[in-house]
C-alpha cells in the first residue's frame, strides 16, 4: 500500500521548481496516476522524463507501487498552469 | 550467458519486441493488454516475451532498461516506453512513424 500524499512529497522533493498531483483513482493504494509538471523536463524525450520520476520514488514503482501512469511537462507546456 | 546478454539478443534479434505479462492473445495485466492491442494495430511483424514465465528476464529488464515497470516496448533494438509513453506515441502517430520502413506483417 502507498499514499498519494508521499508519491507528490518524494517527486517534488526531488525535482526543481515541480508541481506534482497524485490521484488513487481506485482507491487501492497502488495503481495511481500522476501529473508532473518541472523544468527538469525540458529538452528530454518522454522516456527521459518518466525516468526522473521513477528515479524520484526509487525501488517503490512496480513493487508497492502496482502502476504510476504518469503525465509529464514543462512549466510551459503545461496546459492548466494557473501561474 | 548472463540474463542482460539474453536480453540484448532477444532485442537485437527482434525488430518489434514487447516484453509483457502473459502472451499476446492471452494478457494477464490491462497496461500489458492496452500496449500488445496498440503493436497489433501498427500491422507489421511483431514478437513478445512473458516476463510471467521467465523470473530472469523480468528482473532482468528493469535493470536492462533502467524501467521499473512492465510491459516494456523495444523497435530496432531501442527501448520506446511502457504503455503510457506507447499509448502517447501511437496518437500522436510517432510510433507509426519508427515502423514505416518495417514490411507489413502479411494479413
Amino acid at each position: 500500500m502507498f499514499a498519494a500524499e508521499r508519491i507528490k512529497e518524494m517527486v517534488e522533493d526531488a525535482l526543481p521548481d515541480c508541481t506534482c498531483l497524485v490521484i488513487n483513482e481506485m482507491n487501492d493504494g497502488e495503481h495511481f496516476q500522476a501529473e508532473v509538471v518541472s523544468s527538469a523536463f525540458a529538452g528530454l524525450n518522454l522516456v527521459r522524463q518518466h525516468q526522473l520520476v521513477y528515479k524520484a520514488l526509487g525501488p517503490h514503482v512496480g513493487t508497492d507501487i502496482h502502476a504510476l501512469a504518469l503525465k509529464t511537462y514543462t512549466p510551459e507546456a503545461w496546459p492548466h498552469g494557473d501561474r | 550467458m548472463s540474463v542482460q546478454d539474453r536480453i540484448q539478443k532477444l532485442v537485437d534479434d527482434n525488430r518489434v519486441l514487447l516484453f509483457m505479462k502473459g502472451t499476446r492473445n492471452f494478457p494477464q495485466c490491462g497496461f500489458s493488454m492496452r500496449a500488445v492491442n496498440i503493436v497489433n494495430t501498427l500491422g507489421v511483424p511483431f514478437e513478445t516475451v512473458d516476463v510471467l514465465s521467465d523470473m530472469e528476464i523480468r528482473q532482468g529488464i528493469k535493470e536492462f532498461s533502467s524501467w521499473p515497470t512492465i510491459p516494456q516496448l523495444y523497435i530496432d533494438g531501442q527501448f520506446i516506453g511502457g504503455s503510457d509513453i506507447c499509448w502517447e506515441l501511437y496518437q500522436n502517430g510517432e510510433l507509426e512513424k519508427l515502423v514505416a520502413d518495417h514490411p507489413k506483417a502479411d494479413a
